[in-house]
């Protein structure tokens, strides 16, 4: 049923439609609608007998869906930014015990300075914990990876992370098809846990591991993130064929036949970037660009079969490596090596920062033309930068970076940026 | 494509406004986005919410810096807040106030625009009257159908109904339609085509 | 002629005491049918306070729940020495997650236990000290908070052990550890510090706490028993000591463990609703002295010469808490 609305709401719906038996959630800013829907829902009596816990932090939550998860119970939390990393020991805890737990990340910047606004600093920040993270790039793509999500994670017995773009998809409100229940039960069958806590079979879960063997252990978790690479768009094919909808997969490439230079990025930017490929192929620039669906297990394989033979990669990323540059253009690097394909990296929208058309455009003509910095930071508002810098340089009590530069810029919310 | 912005006040139902604009495209058949400028909840602080609306799938998510109608439900935004920033030379400016454009201090604009493209709606009466409340956004919202054309009054009336359930959504609809009388009154007293003949 | 009362203790299955005791009331460790779900095999020191207590009131638990329990096990060394890779002393469902989030975990398996209709399967939480007191204490709260159906026991032995024998919010006045050290002014940890975790699950209304030792393992059993019958959050602070951290001998953890007892230092009581309901009388006062000297962890109190302050300082804990709770009649 096609309807107009938020998507914070579209996920609660369809993780409704899941049957979820557990759900622990903690509110923070952008995810409080999607917790707020799903506590309505569950104290209705819409999803059966379904727990909602009101957890004292994000650390709690996911540590109760933790042990819900090893009681046998399918699970899902959604969180972002502080929230994720306050419960980082329990993110590597879930994939280190491999619990198909489903988590929305609905991404947002990681302070200091404090910031509510959408980047990708969160996600990015516990890429490598053993989740597997997938990046949406609407709110119909956000549902429907969902739904994908809780059959990857209970068949790879691995965790897996949904980000969407905080505000700027959580509070979109747009169209999206939600699915009937009839088609996620035959999409979606009941949770069969691998390993379960149950009197009458006791087991002991959370052993310590030695030298000896973490290795191998390690080894065996890696293996299970590669073998999502197949099973991404193998569930992917299945969710087409069976709700009628395209899912992309991996990684999706628009108007990459014929380019040469292509555009790289993550969520809800990619459709920016496409209206701005329209734009350049109108001018007679062939553009195009791939999104990646799938950011772990990294889709090296496909993205190299994509961008073979381009002349000029930009990757644009909403996420830093302070002190190195890129997170994102350094796994595409690495997936492009041997190719000699000069890869750009472009940091853009961090804090929230709207990433327009027309700033796109300008600066893959400079790309084009080798005048980018490496890593280039787009909008960058250098006059503030310089006039900081001076004022550190004259005083060593210089005080606080971000107020200053905040009455430098003199953003206060009242005009549009 | 057309990006609508509407400016008003924490607490005075920006975001709603923004949202029932988007469903009223939606009911016509028409792809809407609607979203707001995003902020921590305030009450009283400046906020602001976009839609845009098109016959075909909107896939870009920049912020609106170029409008093509400003609705502005606080006027006391007006020389506070750059309101009418990016506004397209043919754009719509719905104001809600009981003042004349000269009193309001915004004459510089007529010059710009056409003139059947900037309207003042008394639109907090006209809450006030049908809601008991001084509520501008949902009336705003039936004189935005007037003077644009971009969505159908009926569309209006339905997506207040499905937002606000039984007599508070009859009543925001009055709210609405009475907007729309007014603004298409205002229209043939410019001489001007309404949108009303054209649209429906 | 008045009858003299006679009282035995319990000291184990063939003793006089237990067969004397009515047959409800033995100990779950003379019964042929006991769980053992802590088994034999772990690597715990000699004389651990630790390991005593958990085999009691871990097979208490089971029996109470007629063998359908679920265990979750903070970081810690109750959770290291009965796990040592490969092998597991624990014959029950056991999960060890992480250090501080024992009691969330739990909260989450009642929850599927919940979901899924198994209201005859409960839940135990288990953790030292530090899990407990510190680390853990936001996710104890958000349990007590919520009334999760959970039992929650605390092996308190009043420091970090496992990693070494650190401070925690439990160490008490002046016993040393490697973080609070007998250099200084102030020599071993300091006075006024600390919590007293069963006085806060108190101030959270749960429907019940107790505090026990191991030196009187029956009342410790009855105790597991008790709040085995009863549902929503509960709360068993057990007292264990340790002799490696404490520096006391092996052979009297017990001892040790009724010193504390007998001298007001760790009072026992039940308390429900936020209200004690129970209190187990001192049977012979003994001064705290006959506490501290039994321990290493004190010894710098005796000098030469004696900080005569300090012991009068816990001498007048021991006496605050006769008071509060009525230990002596």
């Amino acid at each position: 049923m096609r309807a107009q609305i938020e998507g914070s709401q579209a996920v609660a719906e369809v993780v409704v439609l899941c049957r979820p038996d557990v759900i622990a959630a903690y509110p923070i800013t952008p995810q409080t609608h999607i917790v707020e829907r799903l506590s309505r829902m569950v104290k209705q009596g819409d999803v059966g007998r379904c727990q909602f816990l009101n957890v004292e932090s994000e650390f709690a939550a996911l540590s109760a869906l933790i042990g819900a998860s090893a009681t046998g119970a399918r699970t899902y939390t959604a969180t972002t930014s502080q929230g994720l990393l306050f419960m980082a020991e329990a993110v590597y805890n879930a994939a280190g015990l491999g619990l198909p737990i489903v988590m929305t990340i609905a991404n947002r910047a990681v302070g200091a300075p404090i910031n509510i606004w959408n980047d990708h600093s969160d996600s990015m920040a516990l890429r490598d914990a053993g989740w597997i993270q997938l990046y949406a790039e609407t709110n119909q793509e956000a549902a429907d990876l969902h739904i994908q999500a809780f059959r990857l994670a209970e068949e790879l017995s691995c965790p897996v992370m949904v980000c969407m773009d905080g505000y700027i998809l959580t509070h979109a409100y747009e169209p999206v098809d939600l699915p009937d229940r009839s088609l996620v039960d035959a999409f979606l069958p009941p949770f069969s846990p691998v390993q379960v806590l149950d009197p009458s079979d006791p087991i002991s879960i959370g052993a310590m591991v030695g030298p000896e063997a973490f290795t191998e252990v390690k080894y065996l978790a890696h293996q299970q993130q590669l073998r999502a690479l197949a099973l991404v768009p193998e569930v992917a094919g299945v969710f087409e064929q069976q709700f009628q909808r395209p899912s992309r997969g991996l990684c999706s490439p628009y108007r990459m036949e014929d380019a040469d230079v292509a555009v790289i990025a993550l969520g809800s930017v990619i459709g920016t970037i496409k209206d701005t490929v329209d734009e350049l192929r109108r001018e007679g620039i062939a553009a195009g660009c791939v999104k990646i669906g799938c950011y772990r297990p990294f889709p090296t394989l496909q993205l190299r079969a994509e961008l073979e033979g381009l002349t000029c990669v930009i990757v644009v990323e909403k996420d830093l490596a302070v002190g190195m540059g890129g997170i994102v253009s350094a796994d595409v690097q690495i997936a492009l090596q041997g190719l000699h394909i000069p890869v750009h990296t472009v940091i853009a929208g961090l804090g929230g920062r709207s990433i327009s058309k027309a700033s796109l455009k300008q600066m893959i003509h400079e790309a084009r033309a080798e005048r980018l910095s490496e890593p280039h930071f787009l909008d960058l508002n250098m006059t503030a930068i310089n006039d900081e810098l001076a004022r550190r340089r004259d005083q060593r009590r210089a005080g606080p970076v971000a107020e200053h530069l905040v009455r430098a810029i003199n953003a206060i919310g009242t005009k549009v940026v | 494509m057309h990006a609508v912005r509407i400016h008003g006040r924490g607490g005075q139902g920006v975001v709603t406004a923004a949202e029932l604009l988007a469903l009223a495209a939606f009911t016509d058949g028409k792809h809407a986005q609607a979203f707001p400028s995003f902020g921590s909840e305030r009450m009283g602080a400046p906020v602001m919410a976009f839609c845009r609306i098109d016959d075909q799938a909107i896939r870009t998510r920049e912020s609106v810096t170029h409008p093509d109608v400003v609705i502005v439900q606080d006027p006391t935004l007006l020389h506070h807040v750059d309101v009418f920033g990016g506004l397209s030379a043919d754009g719509y400016i719905l104001i809600s106030s009981t003042f004349t454009v000269k009193e309001l201090g915004i004459e510089e604009f007529l010059a710009t625009l056409p003139d059947d493209h900037l309207c003042i709606v008394p639109a907090s009466d006209i809450g006030q009257k049908h809601l008991k409340r001084p509520i501008a956004n949902t009336s705003l919202l039936g004189g935005f159908a007037a003077m644009t054309g971009l969505i159908r009054i009926a569309s209006v009336e339905s997506a207040i109904r499905h937002k606000f359930p039984g007599a508070l959504g009859e009543a925001n609809a009055a709210a609405a339609r009475e907007a729309y009388d007014h603004v298409t009154a205002f229209l043939s007293e410019q001489g001007r085509v309404s949108h009303h003949a054209r649209a429906n | 002629m008045s009858t003299p009362r006679i009282k035995f203790y319990q000291t184990g299955t063939y003793t006089a005491g237990n067969r004397l005791l009515d047959e409800a009331a033995r100990t779950v460790q003379s019964r042929m049918d006991r769980m053992n779900s802590l088994n034999s095999g772990h690597r715990a020191c000699q004389g651990c306070g630790e390991a005593l207590g958990a085999r009691y009131a871990v097979d208490a638990a089971m029996r109470a729940s007629h063998n359908r329990l679920i265990a979750i096990n903070a970081t810690g060394c109750l959770e290291v020495f009965s796990s040592p890779y490969p092998e597991s002393s624990w014959q029950i469902p056991w999960m060890h997650s992480l250090f501080g989030n024992a009691p969330a975990v739990a909260s989450g398996v009642a929850a599927a236990l919940r979901a899924k209709g198994r209201g005859d399967v409960k839940v135990l939480a288990q953790g030292g000290d530090g899990a407990t007191v510190d680390i853990g204490l936001g996710c104890l709260s958000g349990m007590f908070e919520r009334n999760d159906d959970v039992l929650y026991l605390c092996y308190d032995n009043e420091a970090y052990m496992n990693t070494g024998i650190q401070r925690s919010g439990a160490t008490p006045p002046f016993a040393r550890t490697n973080t609070t050290q007998v250099v200084g002014e102030a020599p071993g940890n300091l006075l006024g510090t600390g919590k007293n975790l069963p006085r806060i699950a108190m101030a959270h209304g749960i429907p019940y706490v107790a505090t026990a030792s191991v030196a009187d393992l029956h009342d410790l059993e009855t105790k597991v028993t008790k709040a085995m019958d009863m549902q929503g959050a509960r709360y068993i602070h057990l007292h264990v000591p340790c002799p490696l951290g404490w520096g006391s001998d092996p052979a009297h953890t017990i001892r040790v463990a009724r010193m504390a007892v007998e001298s007001g230092l760790f009072p026992l009581f039940e308390a429900q609703f936020g209200t004690v309901v129970d209190r187990t009388l001192i049977r012979h006062k003994v001064p705290v002295e006959r506490y501290l000297e039994l321990q290493d962890r004190f010894k710098h109190l005796f000098g030469p010469p004696p900080n005569t302050e300090a012991i009068a300082a816990l001498q007048a804990i021991a006496d605050a808490n006769i008071v509060t709770y009525g230990l002596i009649v």
